[in-house]
């Protein structure tokens, strides 16, 4: 008997514990699907053609979101640009020439500290490297404090796809005669590509979305200087001034009394969640695909 | 035989020309130049490596160079002074220190157990089908952006807490000796309890994935015995698995710690912004990052962007212990599981 009560007890344990984890389970994805429930409801109703056509309006005026969503696009398109190459540069050193060595190792650790270390202090960084000197806030700095926090993401994702190229690869082009440069160019990176482009896709969903590091480095802008008449050098002018972007906007838009302002961040916050959700969406089947293959 | 070798290099970089016409010369250019952009590649990768060391040193020289005047002028006093007045240029850290500290606390005790929890439902209880979606949709929480977090923690989960939870605790807790004065005062909404809830849902991700991927490492010889023994699955679990993946666990929990501790957008709106130690935690407080993203462009005189500067440093230092303690962990079970 004593046996038979011990053994209920146990099971009766059990079944709590992993009640309790199944309703853990359902809470997680119930917390998923009210955001995105809400962020749909309230989102939706205020997407509209002039979003795209029209500029932000003054408070309590009518408008859209078209500077801000050129800026964030203008902005996260130079950070990739500035951010990917050396990335990958680097992540090539760790996994190709210096897979062993002191270097590499401190990188490896420095790199993911890099990884995660919060936002806010990258944009300080640059702010002091970048705005200060230059005595006023721009787009160019907004764009490279977001490729500081490309290069870790890119870094790591092209070390773990280089390691994964088999080293037989390696020796048969070698054994052609190829030159290392060579070797890595025409075939290392051909074979981890699928997974360097991910790496590179997620690095973009984790930066279309950040605003800290943008607060007190592309600051916003109501206006732009972008011209069709001069576009080079009005595109140049206004990456030397403050841009808007679509976070900063939602942000200053969230928080200010007027109701008009509020149903744009909202509108801008169902487009930015999307569209990361799209890209790291892309991303996984990519890595999936790969994976398979 | 070494010439050969070589000469095979050149008919493959001469591939377009000619080769048979080529005379010498032009073949020992074409090894130069080989050799030329072999050196120059592996001279750029490493330059991109220790580029990435001193994408890390820069943060640290100009966040200490940023932050002198204010150490200058209060020293380790600022630490550990509450009063943070821009009018009279008297500046303490200890508010967002503290906040900062009680909203990850708070974040982590909520997200450590259903963090967990939700591994276990993946890797024991879920049918295989349904693992990668579940995990999918747990790791898209992590990719919401933060701003993303906030707007909706200020609009729809503060007003809720406003409504229910709040009410709630103060009437139950709040008139229990000892910890009432956690739960003590009128709910406003925001404050310090929302901002950790809010940041609970955002570290969950972290803990989650990184405990489920230790979770399956576990040799299934080792659960395969303790189900022989007659185990249930709770006790495979808390007697096998765990014991077996504590590293693990404990490098993804201070990963999630550092991600909280660091957070700015999603707790700037709902944390209400109040420079002061308050004994209850549904009052308005602030943290560290939210004290930076609201002050930092308003603010006029050295002085205080120097020491919202020394913020960032402090904040900084926290996160780099924090977060080097979790490479550590990690680094440790990858290595026992080879």
């Amino acid at each position: 008997m004593a046996g038979n009560a011990l053994y209920r007890r146990r099971r009766r344990r059990n079944g709590i514990m992993m009640s309790l984890s199944l309703g853990a389970t359902a809470l997680g994805l119930g917390w998923l699907v009210v955001i995105l429930a809400v962020l749909l409801w309230e989102g939706f109703s205020g997407l509209s053609l002039s979003v795209f056509t029209e500029m932000t309006p003054p408070p309590g005026g009518q408008g859209g979101l078209l500077n801000p969503l050129v800026g964030s696009l203008i902005i996260t398109v130079l950070a990739v640009i500035i951010g990917t190459p050396i990335g990958i540069l680097a992540g090539t050193y760790m996994a190709e020439y210096g897979r062993h060595d002191r270097l590499t190792m401190v990188v490896r650790f420095i790199n993911d500290i890099l990884l995660s270390a919060p936002s806010i202090v990258i944009g300080l960084f640059i702010y002091e490297v970048m705005v200060a000197p230059m005595g006023h806030f721009s787009g160019l700095a907004g764009a490279v404090a977001l490729a500081v926090i490309v290069i870790p993401v890119v870094v790591r994702t092209t070390e773990d796809m280089l390691i994964l190229v088999p080293n037989q690869l390696r020796e048969a082009a070698a054994a052609l005669g190829l030159p290392r440069a060579l070797v890595i160019a025409r075939v290392c990176y051909r074979a981890a590509k699928a997974g360097m482009v991910t790496g590179v896709l997620l690095a973009i969903a984790r930066i279309s979305g950040e605003t800290a590091p943008l607060l007190f480095t592309a600051l916003n802008n109501q206006f732009w200087a972008l011209d069709a008449k001069a576009p080079i050098s009005s595109f140049v002018e206004s990456l030397n001034s403050p841009m808007a972007s679509l976070p900063v906007v939602i942000f200053q838009f969230a928080l200010s009394p007027y109701k008009d302002w509020q149903k744009l961040a909202w509108t801008g916050a169902l487009i930015i969640t999307f569209t990361v959700l799209a890209l790291s969406i892309v991303a996984r089947t990519l890595a999936a695909s790969r994976r398979q293959s | 035989m070494q010439p050969l070798g070589r000469q095979t290099v050149v008919d493959v970089a001469l591939r377009s020309d000619a080769v048979g016409a080529a005379p010498a010369l032009s073949r020992a250019q074409a090894l130069n130049r080989l050799r030329l952009t072999d050196h120059v590649f592996h001279l750029l990768t490493r330059l991109a490596a220790i580029g990435v060391l001193l994408l890390l040193g820069g943060v640290i020289v100009s966040l200490i160079s940023g932050s002198l005047p204010v150490l200058r002028e209060f020293g380790l006093q600022f630490l550990v002074t509450e009063r943070w007045n821009p009018v009279t240029e008297k500046f303490g850290a200890l508010a967002p220190i503290y906040g900062t500290l009680v909203t990850s606390v708070i974040a982590m005790l909520i997200a450590i157990p259903i963090g967990l929890l939700i591994a276990v439902f993946l890797t024991e209880l879920c049918p295989l089908w349904l693992r990668r979606p579940i995990g999918i949709a747990i790791e898209l929480l992590a990719g919401i952006p933060s701003i993303i977090y906030g707007i909706w923690g200020l609009f729809v989960f503060a007003p809720f807490l406003q409504e229910t939870l709040q009410p709630f605790l103060i009437s139950t807790l709040g008139n229990v000796p000892g910890i009432g004065s956690l739960f003590a005062g009128p709910p406003y909404g925001i404050g310090v309890l929302t901002a950790g809830l809010i940041l609970a849902i955002m570290v969950l991700p972290f803990i989650t994935s990184i405990s489920r991927d230790v979770f399956d490492a576990v040799p299934p010889v080792l659960k395969e015995a303790a189900y022989g023994l007659g185990c249930t699955t709770w006790e495979v679990v808390r007697f096998v698995v765990l014991p077996f993946t504590r590293v693990g666990v404990i490098g993804g929990v201070m990963l999630a710690l550092g991600r909280a501790l660091g957070e700015t957008m999603a707790v700037t709106f709902v944390i209400g912004n109040a420079h002061r130690i308050s004994a209850s935690l549904l009052a308005p407080g602030t943290t560290i990052s939210a004290t930076i993203a609201n002050e930092f462009t308003e603010a006029v005189g050295d002085l205080y962007t120097s020491s919202l500067v020394a913020l960032g440093l402090i904040l900084f230092v926290i996160t780099f212990i924090v977060l080097a303690i979790a490479r550590y962990m990690l680094l440790r079970i990858e290595r026992r599981i080879g």
